[in-house]
């Protein structure tokens, strides 16, 4: 059973994305029932019209129960499938994935997938709300050799995964700065994106260290805001406002981490096991991928997540990335709506979000002409959880 | 060859499930946790083996020898790393298998390379206190 019975069965209808960025006043719910609100309207369906709510909470407190509580917040009240989900980064295609599962066999007519966070406040840094998480003076057990050598937040840990790679493959820093680079080309198309000014790679040189080797233009933003999609069957998907997004493919990679001699997630994701079930479902190889909506929490992530689709070589991501493909005009569009790195960071919402958006054709000045087939994927923990979605404007 | 009067970083506290960890480090032993059921090592003090979901489990000495796995240098301030930003982290892959969060010490940022071997050496930071840092192996 290779699930291409599932192929472009669910499709998904609607998106919504809430005020975004350095938007401050407002919690976590606040954003989460925009997105909602500008989800059902785009699809135009009627608040009654929604019976599956997917909720993935980022830093921020999201209602009762890791979210389940916006159900009362939105007056939702014909639900047939409710959840509160988090794989971190990799969970907004993983909500897809279920509720498109849940449309398909009848649970439920209409899913919606929200992700909101509003960890930024006024006057402060956008990595403090991430770094600072659970830091105190005298910390105990194991966990504790982490602040005890001044390993803090994620900014650390991905420093060390990108090391790694560059010492096995010899990727360099100016290598990843391409990828930066590209991001900000796309995002200047964007006009919700928070960065749109064009960077060179001597502003990458340039950028502050973060954590060596990351600089600070390695990195993705901080954003509040909220972003939503409606899942819906196939069969309604055409009366609906939009123009479908149907979803061609799915799959989930999760290898563990032994954190030992021999477990290499750092340069070896699970992205192959989670792209072997998608594109196996939508009969696709690597080569019909029209346009790329890579997880980027980081540049590097971007990289080993080319690699391990197989668009180059292993090891050779850095060559690959290094020559422009990924920009406009390039021969493989990759996040081309700026991504976490220069638009806006909602974990795996921004993908997806701007994966909806270039397989309706509606990505205006970085529309890419050929978007019959758009992957999107999603990264969580650090590289320890993947997730594929792959979408199409055309039913099969 | 820490300057202990000035020591501002966060100390490690033991807890039940890793107080072993931290009485060998004072002893100036590198213990790790083994499973008694099918000898594998690891390192998060965890009460359950992971590969064979034996309970069965002891504390065993480690060589103290290991490989650099990754290391970074941290830029961002962080309370307890005012007066030494940027410094350097590192992650060690012990002669056992298991990775430990550690740092380098004795040898110039600039010579460290991946997979280059290190071995341990105990550093104590307080009277209640040792941490397990690397140097260059044979040095």
């Amino acid at each position: 059973m290779d699930g291409r019975e599932l192929k472009g069965r669910a499709a998904i209808t609607g998106l919504g994305i809430s005020e975004m960025g350095r938007v401050y006043g407002h919690d976590a719910q606040h954003f989460a029932a925009e997105a909602v609100q500008r989800a059902v309207a785009d699809a135009g369906l009627r608040k009654e019209d929604i019976d599956g709510l997917l909720v993935n909470p980022g830093i921020s407190p999201l209602g009762g129960m890791g979210g389940v509580g916006l159900q009362n917040y939105l007056g939702l009240t014909n639900l047939r499938l409710l959840s509160s989900m988090n794989v971190g980064g990799a969970t907004a295609n993983i909500m897809v994935q279920y509720a498109a599962m849940s449309v398909i066999h009848g649970l439920a007519n209409h899913v919606v997938c929200v992700f909101a966070d509003a960890p930024l406040r006024e006057g402060h840094g956008g990595g403090a709300a991430y770094a600072g998480a659970g830091r105190t003076t005298r910390p105990a057990g194991l966990g504790a050799l982490y602040p005890a050598f001044g390993v803090f937040g994620v900014n650390a840990l991905y420093a060390l995964a990108t090391r790694r790679h560059m010492a096995m493959y010899g990727t360099t820093g100016d290598q990843l700065g391409a990828i930066a680079v590209a991001e900000r080309q796309w995002a200047a198309f964007n006009p919700i994106a928070e960065h749109r000014e064009p960077i060179t790679l001597d502003d990458y040189r340039a950028s502050r260290w973060v954590a060596e080797p990351l600089h600070l233009l390695d990195c993705c933003l901080v954003s509040n805001g909220g972003v939503a999609v409606i899942v819906s069957r196939a069969e309604e998907a055409p009366s609906l406002r939009q123009p479908p997004a149907y979803v061609w493919g799915m799959g989930q990679g999760h290898p563990g981490d032994m954190r030992r001699k021999g477990w290499d997630v750092e340069t070896q994701t699970g992205a192959p096991m989670a792209k072997e079930k998608a594109f196996a479902m939508a009969g696709i190889g690597v080569t019909d991928i029209d346009v790329v909506q890579a997880y980027d929490c980081y540049t590097y992530t971007v990289l080993v997540t080319l690699e391990d689709y197989g668009f180059c070589a292993k090891g050779e991501g850095g060559p690959f990335v290094a020559d422009g493909r990924l920009g406009p005009g390039g021969s493989l569009p990759t996040n081309t709506g700026g991504g976490q790195l220069s638009a806006y960071y909602m974990w795996g919402m921004t993908p997806l979000s701007e994966g909806v958006i270039q397989a309706r054709g509606q990505g205006a000045g970085r529309q890419v002409a050929k978007h019959d087939v758009v992957l999107v994927t999603g990264n969580g923990g650090v590289l320890d959880h993947h997730s594929t979605i792959v979408l199409s404007p055309h039913p099969a | 060859m820490s300057d202990t009067n000035a020591y501002t970083r966060p100390l490690p506290q033991a807890d039940d499930e890793s107080h072993e960890f931290y009485d060998g480090a004072r002893r100036h032993e590198l213990m790790l946790m083994r499973c008694r059921a099918c000898g594998a090592w690891r390192l998060p003090s965890r009460p359950r083996c992971p590969d064979c979901w034996s309970t069965d489990t002891e504390w065993a000495r480690a060589s103290g020898r290991g490989t650099l796995y990754s290391f970074g240098r941290m830029h961002q301030k962080f309370p307890g790393f005012e007066g030494e930003t940027p410094y350097l982290y590192a992650v060690v892959e012990l002669e056992e298998g298991p990775r430990i969060v550690s740092n380098v010490v004795g040898m110039a940022d600039e010579e460290l390379r991946c997979d280059m071997p290190l071995q341990a050496v105990f550093d104590d930071v307080a009277d209640d206190t040792t941490l397990i840092r690397f140097t260059k192996a044979g040095a």
